[in-house]
């Protein structure tokens, strides 16, 4: 298993430079994106074959296909990979989304002078390093990865994104690498504390965590708030959070949703796999502040969410209260909350993913991100405005829909220790439906208008407002600039749309994956849980 | 002691020295002896003949296990920090060389000592560039051969080639250093000074093109470095009359006894520390640095950059280690204010500006504040971190200014900012050399800015210097901003219309630069080897 984990990792960077190289030739270039898709398959298969050997239920040890090798000796620091549930679940997530943006960005257009093969070199690159941010088991390989992740995020977003991508992809870039170092004083710290209390310094996870427990919570603190800056910039909590909207509206769709869907959940993640564990007399004590910031997540987003008239600037608010919900999960220190989170991390990819390629399909037929410019696109666009519909309210977590049993658990794990902020928390919930159906109804329901919808100019917009007779196609036909998804289109989509549906029904075989990694997390941070487990956990 | 014994000379352990200085007075007779036509070929011959066997002189050393020796009368120590400065000093003069001899991309070498060797020929074509100098202050650069395009001369004839002096003076630069970096006393370490110094300053004035901006910077450096030296001198003085010797070790011992006067310590400590800093271009001593940088023939440049500071840290290793270990606690509050003013300044006034040499020549300001911090922390694991770092940071600015030099536009280098706009697309192998290059100055993971940075940083917060961690982490984030402006331009903008030209670099930049982007690559992935070598040594005394 440890081999397929390797190859799991190298793979995407032998593919992102292979692809990058043939970019330079343009008739290799559509050869290029089928080797990039086709890679991202096998990649696919892997992680089928990994999920397929993971050994779950109690004696299993928390890390499995470990694998370990010398690498700067004078650091104490090795190549060490391993997976727990939630990484295990976070790397099929990205797995299940990269051949998806690879295939969605297919028919994308792309700025111009930029090619397919080099859109697909850095979207394989991306890829890869975050295999590795999810699986690294040394701390200063994860923080290698955790910086060099930006590099290719930072190219999708400053090559290939809307008008304003300089701006956004120096913001994303600057807010992260400044979040790293903050984290980097706190890796040095936890590498100088090991040197006096082990003897010798070392990185290695499962070592750290023995020791840095221990350590004095004057000491823990400072060290837990380095590593919380860079995860909060990066999950992001408010108020860390101003690069994600821009970052979001300015990256291109396929890019947006590997931000949204994956390199956000790094943020997250890290807050399970280092903050707790390492510090957990540090996370007990300042549990409160965080929970503050998770509530004041959940409402400022949804709040600002229903206020946008940017859609992809919508999406990623959305995303914010949603981080919210999760932080809240994970700081709530209940074994049913932490679960919650970790499967809400995975179900807010599936959806926000769903959500801006629906978003993207749209703006493709439009040409504009701005809600005004569209209405009634239900009309012309049955299909269109149906996804849209399973995205949102799956986002929502309308019960049926996989979001639903994730944020459910979170609030019922989070209630008997925390009802206030629990109880807040419950109102984002009415919020999000709120933001959800005010701008379906803007944009997909009621009759026929906005600029990108209607006529052929945009100065037809005030006077293309009509109600064209549902049952005359002719009508409708003369007035919409644009028609339905096409079967290509469909088919991107519906992957996305059977995991919401199955994950919303059975959402058995995620949690029994990642309850180990939940029980291990609540042991080293400490913490019983306030009621008996019920149902949480088989 | 009546009749002055000859001191022992350990020539085996000198060797390097010796090469050096004796290839760069060979290199003089040659100047002096061979016809033109053959002299630049048999100079450049000649130059990286010496520096290869000073270098391998300084591998079979450190290799052989010789025990470190003080030799000369205690006047030089050849101990393991030494003998990895060496190494460094002398693997990156092989790139510096290359450079310097170039004449693929500047007909001719970037380097000509005379305007009037350019020819009445070529008066006629002689045009009035005025370009603003970066810095605001507008230099009409209308005399000698200034602004003219005297190596691409429209009739066809051979452009004139560069004087070839400049191999015997880098030799004589190199040698100062080798031995400002292993002086065991401080009238040694004065001496190598000026020998480092003065080749220095005259290489600075001899570009072939913008000679104004050249000779200015040249005068600045004179000035400002003499006013440095005298500095130090001073220092010396008082640490004399505080020790009754200029050994290193003595000054530590007499500090230890504490009957004598500290005034006299910390007065003279803070006098030659101040020359020191001077030379390493640490801010607020650092004013030089930018005019310099930007004034000077780019492959001088380089060679400043990357080499001057390896022997100006070598020494302040040295000194602070040998002679002022014991009384750290005493000076190190200071130091932090000026690694911190370095810090800042280098990563404000870098946001600024608008020339690349320049803004180089700011972050190195920055960097060498970084590398303060594992010079302040006496320890040996801030030594070797300190040893690494130099070595990193030099071949990455070697290979920098390499690729600044192949950016050229009608009038010599195009170093403004804006002339960088859309190279991605105009150059993508340049632009993706100089992006990793970036991002290994921002200290960006799998590079060796990276590896050094985290070194450094691991060092001084194990020795109590947490703030300064914490200051000198922002300062990375502030300087990250001005490294991905030049990517932003390079990789998001459109180019311009009439952009520079990119000259397809000849084999000798070729080399220079692929070993400086090399070695920064390797030294972020597989860094153990050079970890291992300067781990565990320490100085002698």
């Amino acid at each position: 298993m440890s081999a397929v984990l390797l190859v799991l990792l190298l793979l995407p960077l032998v593919g992102a430079a292979v692809v990058g190289a043939m970019a330079r030739r343009e008739d290799l270039d559509r050869a290029a994106r089928i080797l990039g898709l086709a890679l991202s398959v096998v990649s696919l298969v892997l992680v089928v074959v990994l999920w397929a050997g993971f050994r779950t239920g109690p004696g299993t040890p928390r890390f499995q296909a470990e694998l370990s090798a010398e690498w700067i000796p004078a650091f104490g620091t090795r190549f060490a990979l391993g997976l727990d549930g939630i990484a295990l679940t976070m790397i099929a997530l990205l797995a299940v989304l990269v051949p998806i943006v690879l295939w969605f960005a297919w028919s994308e257009k792309l700025p111009a002078g930029r090619t397919g093969a080099g859109f697909t070199a850095l979207m394989l690159s991306t890829q890869g390093v975050l295999v590795g941010v999810f699986a690294a088991t040394d701390v200063f390989l994860f923080y290698v990865l955790f910086e060099a992740m930006l590099i290719p995020m930072y190219f999708l977003i400053g090559r290939f994104g809307g008008p304003r991508r300089q701006y956004a992809a120096v913001k994303f870039f600057l807010y992260s690498f400044l979040g790293g170092l903050i984290m980097l004083a706190s890796v040095i710290g936890l590498f100088v504390a090991s040197d006096t209390r082990l003897g010798q310094g070392t990185f290695d996870w499962a070592a750290l965590q023995g020791m840095a427990a221990q350590l004095p919570l004057s000491t823990q603190i400072p060290l837990f708030l380095g590593f919380f800056a860079a995860f909060a910039i990066k999950a992001p909590l408010v108020p860390f959070h101003t690069w994600l909207p821009d970052a979001g509206a300015e990256a291109p769709i396929a890019g947006g949703v590997i931000l949204l869907g994956l390199l956000d959940k790094v943020g997250t993640f890290g807050f399970l796999r280092y903050n707790l564990p390492l510090f957990p007399a540090a996370s007990r004590e300042l549990a409160p502040l965080l929970l503050t910031l998770a509530v004041i997540g959940v409402v400022y987003g949804s709040l600002l969410a229903a206020v946008q008239t940017d859609m992809k600037r919508f999406v990623a608010y959305t995303s914010i209260a949603h981080f919210g919900f999760i932080a809240l999960g994970i700081f709530a220190f209940s074994s049913q909350s932490i679960a919650g989170s970790a499967l809400y991390m995975v179900n807010h990819g599936i959806s926000t993913a769903m959500l801006f390629l629906v978003v993207g399909l749209l703006i493709r037929r439009g040409g504009t991100a701005s809600m005004t410019e569209y209405g009634g696109v239900g009309r012309v666009a049955p299909l269109l405005a149906g996804m849209f519909l399973i995205a949102g309210l799956s986002t929502i977590a309308l019960p049926g829909t996989n979001s639903f049993i994730s944020e459910f658990l979170v609030l019922l794990g989070a209630f008997p220790r925390e009802p206030v902020f629990s109880v807040i928390a419950t109102v984002g919930i009415v919020f999000a439906a709120l933001y959800m159906l005010w701008v379906f109804q803007r944009v997909m329901t009621g009759p026929l208008r906005g600029s990108a919808v209607v006529g052929d100019g945009p100065g037809a917009a005030s006077a293309a407002v009509m109600e064209p007779d549902a049952d005359d196609p002719s009508a409708r036909n003369l007035t919409a600039r644009f028609g339905d998804l096409t079967r290509g289109e469909v088919a991107v989509l519906t992957p996305l749309v059977a995991l919401i549906l199955v994950l919303g029904f059975f959402p058995g075989p995620v949690l029994e994956v990642l309850e180990p990694a939940v029980s291990a997390t609540m042991a080293e941070v400490g913490v019983a849980d306030p009621v008996t487990p019920n149902g949480v956990a088989r | 002691m009546t009749g002055q014994a000859f001191p022992s000379v350990d020539y085996g352990a000198l060797a390097p020295v010796l090469i050096v200085l004796g290839g760069a007075c060979v290199s003089v007779l040659l100047e002096a002896l061979l016809p033109l036509r053959v002299r630049g070929r048999a100079q450049l011959g000649l130059t990286l003949t010496v520096v290869a066997a000073a270098l391998v002189a300084v591998i079979v050393r450190a290799t052989s296990g010789a025990a470190p020796v003080s030799t000369l009368a205690g006047a030089l120590a050849v101990d393991g920090p030494a003998l990895f400065l060496w190494g460094t000093l002398l693997a990156l003069a092989v790139p510096s060389v290359l450079l310097l001899a170039d004449r693929s991309v500047e007909p001719g070498g970037a380097f000509l000592a005379d305007p009037v060797a350019l020819g009445e020929a070529e008066a006629a074509e002689q045009r009035v560039a005025v370009g603003a100098r970066a810095g605001g202050s507008s230099s009409a650069r209308s005399s000698g051969g200034g602004g003219g395009r005297p190596g691409r001369s429209s009739r066809g004839q051979a452009p004139v080639e560069s004087q070839s002096e400049i191999y015997a003076l880098v030799l004589f630069a190199l040698g100062g250093m080798l031995v400002f970096c292993a002086a065991d006393d401080l009238l040694t370490m004065f001496v190598a000074l000026e020998v480092l110094s003065l080749p220095l300053y005259l290489l600075c004035g001899l570009a072939r093109r913008r000679r104004l901006m050249s000779q200015e910077s040249a005068v600045k450096y004179f000035l400002l470095g003499a006013f440095s030296s005298a500095f130090f001198l001073y220092g010396l003085a008082l640490l004399y009359g505080y020790a009754d010797s200029v050994k290193l070790s003595d000054i530590s011992l007499a500090a230890a006894g504490s009957l004598r006067p500290d005034s006299l310590l910390f007065g003279g400590l803070a006098l030659l520390v101040v020359g020191l800093l001077f030379k390493a271009s640490v801010g607020p001593f650092h004013t030089w640095t930018p005019d310099v940088y930007q004034g000077a023939p780019t492959s001088v440049t380089a060679f400043m950059a990357a080499c001057t500071k390896v022997a100006a840290f070598g020494a302040i290793l040295r000194v602070f280690t040998v002679a002022f270990g014991s009384t750290v606690w005493e000076w190190r509050g200071v130091l932090w204010v000026v690694a911190i003013a370095s810090m800042v300044i280098g990563a404000v006034l870098g946001l600024t500006q608008t020339d690349v040499k320049r803004m180089i020549a700011y972050s190195s300001v920055a960097h060498a504040g970084f590398l303060l911090l594992g010079a302040m922390a006496i320890t040996p694991q801030g030594l070797s971190a300190t040893l690494f770092y130099l070595l990193a940071y030099g071949f990455t600015t070697v290979a920098l200014f390499g690729l600044v030099s192949l950016v050229r536009g009608p009038d010599g280098e195009a170093t403004h900012l804006s002339a960088w706009a859309g190279l991605g697309k105009r150059a993508p192998v340049v632009a993706a050399a100089v992006t990793f290059l970036m991002l290994a100055l921002a200290g960006i993971p799998l590079t060796s800015g990276f590896t050094a940075k985290f070194a450094v940083f691991a060092a001084a917060l194990a020795d109590g210097m947490a703030p300064l961690v914490i200051v000198a982490l922002v300062v990375s984030a502030v300087a990250a901003f001005f490294y991905l402006r030049l990517i932003v331009l390079m990789y998001f903008s459109e180019p311009a219309a009439d952009g520079p030209t990119v000259s397809v670099p000849g084999p000798f930049t070729t080399v220079a630069i692929t070993l400086g982007v090399v070695v920064t690559l390797l030294l972020g992935i597989v860094p153990t080897a050079v970890l291992g070598w300067a781990d565990g040594l320490s100085f002698l005394g």
